[in-house]
C-alpha cells in the first residue's frame, strides 16, 4: 500500500510542478549569486550540487538549505519515467507528450553526463611553434620531469586534489618521496616579509620571494595562482625543500643519485597524439572602432601516427572537430599579435542535446498544433 | 457615416505616414540635407553624416533636435555643421542634458531651471569633471552611485563633443582651405628639407621647423578619431580605406599627398565660416557627384539610411498605436462597433508601418531583424502586436486590440529610450556575426517573449475586467483562459526552441551547450515558468484565475529574462549590458505582483463575482 502511494506520488503532476518550481528558484538564485561569486562558483554551488548549503552563523558548519541542481534534475527524471509508465495507456494517444518528455529525459541524462565527463582546456598557440598539449584553466599539477636521457623525458604528475591533502607520495619511478608541506590554492607574492607570519618563502638565486595565501578566484577571466612548499625525502632523510608556484616561471633542477629531474607547478596538461601549429592569426577590427570583426587561426595539424599534415581554418562560430575533441577560437593575447588561444572541449555526450531537443520540439509542435486546431475551431463555430 | 468612418481614419493615417517620406524642406541657404547624405564611417559602420549627427545629439541631450537660445528648433545636422565648422555658435547651444543636481553643482551650474546646458557654461570647470571621472573609473561598476554614473556619462558626452568639434578644424582657425594649402606646401618643403638633412645635404632648417609648427597647430584634429570622413583614393579599398580628416593630414607626411576630399571638406568649412552658401553648395554638389561615380553602392546604402532616419517609422507607428489604443478603450464605454473597427484599422496601419520600419532596417543592415537590445524591443512589440491583431480578428471583443496596441506602444517607447545609448545599427562583434543564428535563435526567443507578454496581458485584462466591471461572466472567462492557455502553449514552444537554438549556437562557438550564463538562465526561467503553468493546469492545481495569475507573473519573469539579466553585467553574454532602467524593471515587477495580490482578493471585492459567488478562487 505504502509503496503504491510512493509510486503514485513519484509519477504525479504535482511533483512535476514542485520540481519545476524548485528548478526555477535555483536558476534565479544561482543567477543572482553570480554577481557576487562569479559564474564558475555559482555553477558548482547551485547547479552541480545535490544540495545548496549555507554556513551556520558562528560556526564553520555548512547545512543544506535547498535541493541543488542534481537532486532536482534527478527527481524530475524519475518523475518523467514514472509518469510515462503510469499513463502509458492514455499517453499513447498523444504522440507529442511521449516525444517531448522522452526528449527531456534524454536531455537531463545527456547534460548530467556532460557534467561528469566533459573536459575543458585551453591551447595557446604561438605562430610557428607546434603545440602538443592543452592546459587546464583551473587546476594545476606538480610535474616532476626526469631529464636524465635528453630525448626521452619521463613525466610524473601529482594532481591538485592530492597536493591539497598535503601528504607524502612515493612513486616507484622516482628515487625519492615527495612531501607536500604546504599548499596554497591561490596565492599572491608579498613585498614585505614581516607583514604577516603565514608565508611561503622562496630563496631564489638572485632574490627571495614570499607568497601569502589569497582567497580563491571565481571570476571567469582570472585564475588561481597556487603555491606549494615541497620537501623531497630520500632513503637517508630530507634531500631538500623547494617552492613550486604558478608565479615562478623557472623550474627547479635537481639531481639525485646520478639522475636529473626538473620540478614545477604548472596547469594540468592534456597531451595529444598530434600537434597543432599556428601558421597565421588574423584579428580584424571594424574600421574606426575597437569592435572585433573577425578572429581566425590558420592551423596546421601534424599527426605523425597517421602521417597527416594539413591546414585548417578555425574561426568564430566555426570550430575544428578532431580526435573526439572540438577546438574553438576563443581569444588572443593583447600583448602578442602572434598568439591565438583556442578552447578545447572533449565532450562524449555533445550529440545528446541535439537529438533530445529535436524530439522535444517535435513533441511540443505536435501537441500544440492539435490544440491550436481545436482552439480556432472553438471560436469559428 | 458609421460605415465609412474607419476608412476615413485609415486614409488620414496612411497619408500622414507617407508624407513623412517626402524630401525634407530646405530650412537653410546652405544645402544641409545634401551634407547630411554624405557617407562617413563611425564605429566601424558606413552611415550618412546625418545619422552621426542624430546619434551624437541623442547621446548628449536625448533628442534628435536642439532648441536654441532664441527658441528655434535646430536639426541635428545643422547643429553638427555648426559644431564642426563654426564652433563658437555651437558652444552656445544647450546640448548637454544634466539631470543630477550634484553634477550641476560640481560644474557650478544653476541647480534649478532647465536641464540643458551649453558647452560655454561649463567649459571652465571641465578639469574638475575630468578629475572626478578618473576617480570613478577606479570604482568597480557595481559599486558606483547614481552620481558616479552621471559623472561618467557627462564626461563621455564632453569627450564625444570634443571629438566632433575637432573633426576638421583646430581652435582659432579662420580659413581652413587656405591653411590646408599652406600645410601642403610646408609638407612638401619640410619633408624635402628633412630628407636632405638625413643625407647631410644642404637644407633649410626653418622649413622643418615650420612643418613642426603646422603639425602642432593641427594636433587636436589629428587626435579626433571619431568620424572617418575621407574616402579611400582607390574605390576597391573597401571600408578599411576610409580615414579621418586628421589621419589624412598625418598620412601626407609619408607621400606628401593630401586627398582631394580633404580639400573639399576644407572648402565647405571655409564657406560655412565666411557665410557663403553658394560656395558651400557648389563644393558639395561637385563632391557628391564624384562620390556617386566612384562609390555608387556605398552612396545608395547611405541614402537609404538617410530616408529611414528622416521617415522615423517607429515614431509614427507609436503615435498610431496610441490613437488606436485610446479609441479601443473608448469603444468599451460605448458606440462599440464603429470605434472598435476604426481602432482595429488604425492599429493595422500602425502595424504595417512598424513592419515596414523593421524591413527597412533589415535592408540597410543586411541583417535579420534582431541584432541588439534595441531591435529586440522593436521586434517583441511587433510579435505581440501581430498576435493581438490575430486574436482580435478571431474574437472581435476588443481584447486583442487593446493588447496589441498597448504592447506595441510600450515596447516602442522602450526602444526609443534604448536608442539614447547611441547608434542602434552598430557593427556586430565577431561572436554575434552570424546571420543564420541571428535569424533562428534570436527570432524564436524574441517571439517567445512576445507571446509571454500577450498571455500576461490577457491575465491583466481578466483581473481588470472582473474587478472593475460586471462583464466577466463564465463565457468571457472561458474565452480569456482559452486565449491565455493557447498563447502560453505558443510561448512554450518558441521559448524552448529559442533556448535550444541558443544552446546549439553556444556549442558551435564556445564549446558548451549550456554554461549557466545569466542570459541562458533567463531564457531557461521563461521555459520553466511556461512548463509550470502547463503542468499546474493539467494537474488541476489552478483553474482560470490561477492560470491568469501565473500568466501575469510570467510578465515579470520575461522582463527579468529580457532586461534584468543584462543589468547583472556578468557572463559571456554581457555585451547587452545596460546601466540604468533597473528602476523601471522594479516598478514593472511590482505592478505585476500588485495585480496578482488584487486578483487573490476574495470574490466579494470583484464587481463581476459579487452576486454569483460560485467562482472557485483558484
Amino acid at each position: 500500500m505504502q509503496t503504491r502511494r510512493i509510486v503514485q506520488l513519484l509519477g504525479s503532476l504535482r511533483l512535476t510542478v514542485v520540481c519545476l518550481a524548485c528548478a526555477a528558484i535555483i536558476v534565479f538564485w544561482g543567477t543572482m549569486a553570480q554577481v557576487e561569486i562569479g559564474v564558475y562558483a555559482a555553477q558548482q554551488k547551485f547547479f552541480r550540487s545535490w544540495f545548496i548549503t549555507a554556513a551556520l552563523p558562528g560556526t564553520g558548519l555548512r547545512l543544506p538549505v535547498f535541493p541543488g541542481g542534481y537532486l532536482v534534475g534527478g527527481i524530475t527524471a524519475l518523475n518523467i519515467v514514472f509518469a510515462l509508465i503510469q499513463r502509458h495507456k492514455t499517453a499513447r494517444q498523444s504522440l507529442g507528450l511521449w516525444l517531448s518528455h522522452g526528449g527531456l529525459l534524454l536531455l537531463l541524462i545527456g547534460q548530467f553526463s556532460t557534467d561528469m565527463f566533459a573536459v575543458e582546456s585551453v591551447m595557446r598557440l604561438v605562430e610557428g611553434q607546434p603545440q602538443w598539449y592543452s592546459e587546464d584553466q583551473r587546476h594545476v599539477e606538480l610535474a616532476i620531469v626526469e631529464t636524465t636521457q635528453p630525448d626521452d623525458n619521463v613525466v610524473t604528475a601529482i594532481p591538485q586534489a592530492l597536493l591539497a591533502r598535503q601528504s607524502e607520495f612515493a612513486v616507484p619511478e622516482l628515487p625519492f618521496r615527495v612531501k607536500v608541506r604546504r599548499f596554497m590554492a591561490n596565492s599572491v607574492p608579498v613585498e614585505n616579509a614581516d607583514a604577516s607570519a603565514d608565508l611561503i618563502t622562496n630563496h631564489g638565486a638572485s632574490r627571495q620571494t614570499n607568497f601569502r595565501e589569497a582567497p580563491r578566484q571565481y571570476s571567469s577571466d582570472r585564475r588561481d595562482m597556487p603555491t606549494a612548499e615541497i620537501e623531497l625525502l630520500g632513503p637517508q632523510g630530507s634531500i631538500g625543500t623547494c617552492v613550486a608556484s604558478l608565479w615562478l616561471a623557472k623550474t627547479h633542477a635537481l639531481s639525485v643519485s646520478n639522475r636529473t629531474f626538473e620540478l614545477a607547478l604548472r596547469p594540468v596538461r592534456y597531451y595529444k597524439p598530434f600537434a597543432l601549429e599556428l601558421t597565421r592569426f588574423k584579428h580584424e577590427k571594424y574600421p574606426g572602432s575597437a569592435i572585433p570583426r573577425n578572429f581566425e587561426s590558420e592551423v596546421r595539424i601534424i599527426n605523425p601516427e597517421k602521417g597527416e599534415n594539413r591546414n585548417v581554418r578555425i574561426r568564430m562560430n566555426n570550430p575544428l572537430r578532431y580526435y573526439g575533441e572540438t577546438y574553438y577560437q576563443s581569444g588572443y593575447d593583447e600583448r602578442d599579435p602572434r598568439v591565438s588561444i583556442l578552447q578545447v572541449v572533449r565532450n562524449p555526450a555533445w550529440i545528446t542535446p541535439y537529438i533530445s531537443c529535436a524530439l522535444i520540439c517535435l513533441g511540443l509542435a505536435h501537441r500544440f498544433t492539435s490544440h491550436l486546431i481545436t482552439f480556432t475551431k472553438g471560436f469559428r463555430k | 457615416m458609421k460605415e465609412v468612418i474607419h476608412w476615413i481614419a485609415v486614409g488620414l493615417a496612411t497619408a500622414w505616414v507617407l508624407m513623412g517620406l517626402r524630401q525634407p524642406a530646405a530650412r537653410s541657404t546652405f544645402d544641409l540635407e545634401g551634407f547630411g547624405r554624405l557617407p562617413v564611417i563611425v564605429n566601424g559602420r558606413l552611415q550618412p553624416m546625418d545619422s552621426v549627427a542624430r546619434n551624437a545629439l541623442l547621446m548628449l541631450r536625448g533628442k534628435q533636435t536642439v532648441i536654441s537660445e532664441d527658441r528655434k528648433r535646430i536639426s541635428a545636422i545643422e547643429w553638427f555643421v555648426n559644431l564642426a565648422m563654426a564652433p563658437e555658435q555651437a558652444d552656445r547651444m544647450p546640448v548637454f542634458r544634466i539631470d543630477h543636481p550634484e553634477v550641476r553643482s560640481l560644474l557650478n551650474l544653476p541647480t534649478d531651471g532647465p536641464n540643458y546646458f551649453a558647452f560655454h557654461e561649463m567649459s571652465n570647470r571641465l578639469d574638475d569633471l575630468q578629475r572626478q571621472a578618473e576617480n570613478v573609473q577606479g570604482i568597480e561598476p557595481k559599486d558606483r552611485t547614481a552620481f558616479d554614473r552621471a559623472v561618467l556619462k557627462l564626461q563621455s558626452a564632453v569627450v564625444l563633443y570634443d571629438r566632433l568639434k575637432y573633426t576638421f578644424q583646430p581652435d582659432n582657425s579662420t580659413n581652413l582651405l587656405e591653411e590646408l594649402k599652406q600645410y601642403q606646401r610646408s609638407v612638401v618643403e619640410g619633408i624635402g628639407a628633412w630628407r636632405a638633412r638625413q643625407r647631410n645635404a644642404p637644407h633649410d632648417e626653418q622649413q622643418i621647423e615650420r612643418l613642426r609648427d603646422k603639425l602642432k597647430y593641427f594636433e587636436n584634429v589629428a587626435a579626433s578619431d571619431y568620424v572617418l570622413v575621407i574616402p579611400p583614393q582607390n574605390p576597391e579599398a573597401g571600408l578599411d580605406g576610409w580615414q579621418t580628416f586628421g589621419a589624412a593630414l598625418i598620412g601626407a607626411l609619408g607621400n606628401t599627398n593630401i586627398p582631394s576630399a580633404a580639400f573639399t571638406y576644407a572648402a565647405l568649412v571655409t564657406a560655412r565660416k565666411t557665410d557663403r552658401p553658394d560656395d558651400f553648395n557648389n563644393a558639395l554638389r561637385e563632391y557628391r557627384g564624384w562620390l556617386a561615380n566612384l562609390f555608387p553602392g556605398q552612396v545608395a546604402r547611405v541614402n537609404r539610411e538617410f530616408i529611414y532616419r528622416h521617415w522615423q517609422p517607429f515614431l509614427k507607428s507609436m503615435v498610431l498605436y496610441a490613437c488606436a489604443l485610446v479609441l479601443g478603450l473608448l469603444s468599451w464605454l460605448g458606440w462599440f462597433k464603429p470605434l472598435n473597427r476604426t481602432a482595429f484599422w488604425l492599429a493595422t496601419v500602425a502595424f504595417a508601418v512598424h513592419s515596414a520600419g523593421i524591413v527597412f532596417r533589415m535592408i540597410i543592415e543586411g541583417r535579420p531583424p534582431v541584432t541588439n537590445l534595441y531591435s529586440s524591443a522593436v521586434f517583441v512589440g511587433w510579435g505581440a502586436a501581430a498576435l493581438g491583431l490575430v486574436l482580435e480578428r478571431i474574437q472581435k471583443d476588443g481584447v486583442g486590440l487593446a493588447l496589441s496596441t498597448t504592447i506595441g506602444l510600450v515596447t516602442l517607447i522602450i526602444a526609443h529610450n534604448l536608442a539614447l545609448g547611441g547608434d542602434t545599427m552598430e557593427a556586430l562583434r565577431a561572436v554575434l556575426d552570424s546571420n543564420f543564428w541571428l535569424a533562428t535563435h534570436v527570432i524564436t526567443i524574441t517571439l517567445g517573449y512576445s507571446a509571454m507578454f500577450v498571455a500576461g496581458f490577457i491575465g491583466v485584462v481578466y483581473v481588470a475586467r472582473g474587478f472593475l466591471t460586471r462583464s466577466l461572466n463564465s463565457d468571457a472567462r472561458a474565452r480569456l483562459s482559452n486565449m491565455a492557455y493557447g498563447t502560453i502553449c505558443f510561448a512554450t514552444l518558441f521559448s524552448f526552441l529559442g533556448t535550444v537554438l541558443g544552446g546549439v549556437w553556444a556549442d558551435q562557438s564556445w564549446g558548451r551547450f549550456w554554461g549557466w550564463d545569466p542570459k541562458e538562465n533567463g531564457a531557461l526561467l521563461v521555459v520553466l515558468w511556461c512548463a509550470i503553468i502547463l503542468h499546474a493546469r493539467a494537474a488541476g492545481m489552478v483553474r482560470d484565475r490561477g492560470l491568469m495569475n501565473l500568466a501575469i507573473f510570467g510578465n515579470a519573469v520575461t522582463a527579468f529574462s529580457w532586461f534584468g539579466v543584462n543589468m547583472l553585467g556578468v557572463g559571456l553574454h554581457a555585451y547587452g549590458f545596460m546601466d540604468s532602467a533597473s528602476f523601471w524593471l522594479a516598478v514593472f515587477v511590482a505592478v505585476q505582483v500588485a495585480l496578482i495580490g488584487l486578483s487573490l482578493l476574495p470574490n466579494r471585492y470583484w464587481a463581476s463575482f459579487r452576486d454569483g459567488g460560485s467562482i472557485a478562487a483558484r
